[in-house]
């Protein structure tokens, strides 16, 4: 099992409750392949840096999870297949990244 | 007879010789690595503020030189701005970027 982190851009045209429902289709698909969410955040909908599809905004969301390798390469075919998805990024999350990204949480959490 | 002369010194000819050495101005605040110095162990893509940092105004990330980051940061950061540029949080072209 190897901790990673996927960031996903889902078309902006899309209603509140069809993101929902992609974003608890991969939540499940990584359940389903023997992984385990850490957390899953809400970016909301922010500008590209530049046109993707010809769209200028999408909605961020991010992953962090737990999970055996084999999972990730199923969970990006997914991606690809999945027309919403309008970027993705999967990043393994080494000794230092993980304790970056725990700091970060909880920065996040004092926050709010 | 002069140029045996400057041959046998070891000048070549034409070179300028200064009667009083030449005052440059360097600046002499060292340059220094960030990471190094505030702990920095990784380089997070998810965050362009932080990253804008290291590039131009067109984008292009700066050289070690002109930021002084060590080869070991100056190589995750250029990897954390390509992965940021991916996911359109910075942008591969631009103009007037700060």
């Amino acid at each position: 099992m190897n901790h990673y982190e996927t960031v996903f851009i889902l078309n902006p045209v899309l209603s509140e409750t069809q993101i929902e429902e992609a974003v608890q289709k991969f939540i499940d698909f990584i359940k389903t392949n023997q992984g385990s969410m850490t957390i899953q955040e809400n970016w909301g909908l922010k500008k590209l840096a530049y046109p993707i599809e010809n769209k200028k905004s999408g909605f961020y969301h991010l992953f962090e999870f737990a999970a055996p390798s084999e999972a990730v390469a199923a969970l990006e075919v997914e991606f690809r297949r999945d027309e919403r998805i309008m970027r993705y990024l999967t990043v393994k999350l080494d000794k230092h990244s993980l304790a970056w990204a725990e700091k970060r949480r909880k920065k996040n959490k004092a926050k709010a | 007879m002069s140029k045996i002369e400057e041959q046998n010194s070891g000048k070549k000819e034409g070179e300028i010789r200064y009667l009083t050495p030449l005052n440059i101005d360097t600046s002499t605040q060292k340059k220094y690595c960030r990471f190094k110095r505030t702990g920095i162990k990784y380089v997070d893509y998810k965050d362009p503020d932080f990253l804008l940092k290291f590039v131009n105004e067109q984008g292009k990330i700066l050289p070690r030189r002109l930021t002084g980051t060590s080869l070991k940061y100056q190589r995750k950061v250029s990897v954390a701005v390509k992965r940021a540029r991916h996911l359109a949080l910075m942008p591969y072209v631009a103009d007037m970027l700060k």
